[in-house]
């Protein structure tokens, strides 16, 4: 019976990139929630003057 | 723009506990694979985000036959929801096969028929996101995205299908015939679709968030149009 194989770093890297790709993603729609919220009070300001 | 509601603040903190759950069953409770080694957990997470994925460009066109039927603009934002998330979640799909093929094919990537869809279905819906930015105007851009992923929505069961009418080296997993019918052990079937659970509750969270970003952008084009006049 042949032993079975040492993939153990693949594994990593797969996970890794899984955190990696998620991360990515959240920051950017939290990015994209603080410009609108700060485009908003911005426009918000314009309208009350 | 309001708060975030209370149920999406408790989804948040639920999501980020069952994929800590998920990763440990990967982990420590679903045995190694004698004949692949520890890559293959990779799989738990690849079926489930690839699975999710693939429901979520089906949602978007749900979601553009809605727009179609009734002009309302708020279908446009849950389709764009859906189809963003689907991209994401097919990505990694890709991603994890890719790094997964590498120790049991020989290679990062071969033209085999469940690859090439779903590179193709991946960059159908890239165009999608990319065409958008061109229209400017809101009633035509959300008639084009609606028409687009109704169009696009035919390539998710040519992808899912793919392996199935065709010669691949590629596993068939879920459905007749499929290793989870037959060669996984009781725990790995176990990992495989609570993963499957809980990449769905992640959908579901970040679909909510995601939407809640389109109808943001949109009070902002509308207080623009505003000032303007």
């Amino acid at each position: 019976m042949e032993p079975t194989p040492d993939t153990i770093a693949y594994m990593i890297a797969g996970y890794t990139v899984f955190a990696v790709v998620m991360a990515i993603y959240l920051a950017s729609l939290a990015v994209r929630f603080r410009r609108l919220r700060r485009d908003l009070s911005l426009l918000d300001g314009i309208e009350t003057k | 723009m309001k708060p975030q509601p209370l149920v999406l603040k408790i989804l948040n903190i639920v999501s980020a506990l069952l994929l800590a759950g998920a990763f440990a069953m990967a982990m420590w409770y679903a045995p190694v694979e004698k004949v692949m080694g520890a890559v293959q957990k990779v799989f738990y997470f690849h079926v489930a985000v690839a699975w999710v994925g693939m429901l979520g460009f089906l949602a978007a066109a749900v979601a553009g036959i809605i727009y179609l039927r009734t002009r309302d603009l708020k279908w446009d934002i849950v389709e764009v929801a859906a189809v963003e998330i689907s991209l994401v979640f097919f990505l990694i799909a890709i991603a994890l096969g890719s790094i997964w093929a590498r120790p049991a094919w020989g290679t990062y990537w071969t033209w085999e028929p469940r690859l090439t869809t779903a590179a193709i279905l991946e960059m159908i819906y890239i165009a999608l996101l990319l065409l958008r930015q061109s229209l400017e105007e809101p009633e035509k851009r959300a008639r084009f995205s609606a028409v687009y992923t109704l169009v696009g929505s035919i390539s998710v069961p040519i992808t899912f299908l793919s392996i199935r009418f065709s010669r691949t080296i590629h596993p068939v997993v879920i459905g007749p015939g499929g290793s989870a019918d037959t060669g996984m052990m009781p725990e790995m079937l176990a990992t495989m679709f609570v993963s499957l659970a809980v990449f769905s509750v992640i959908f579901v969270t970040l679909f909510w968030h995601r939407i809640r970003l389109g109808q943001m952008a949109e009070k902002v084009e509308q207080a623009r149009l505003k000032a303007m006049q």
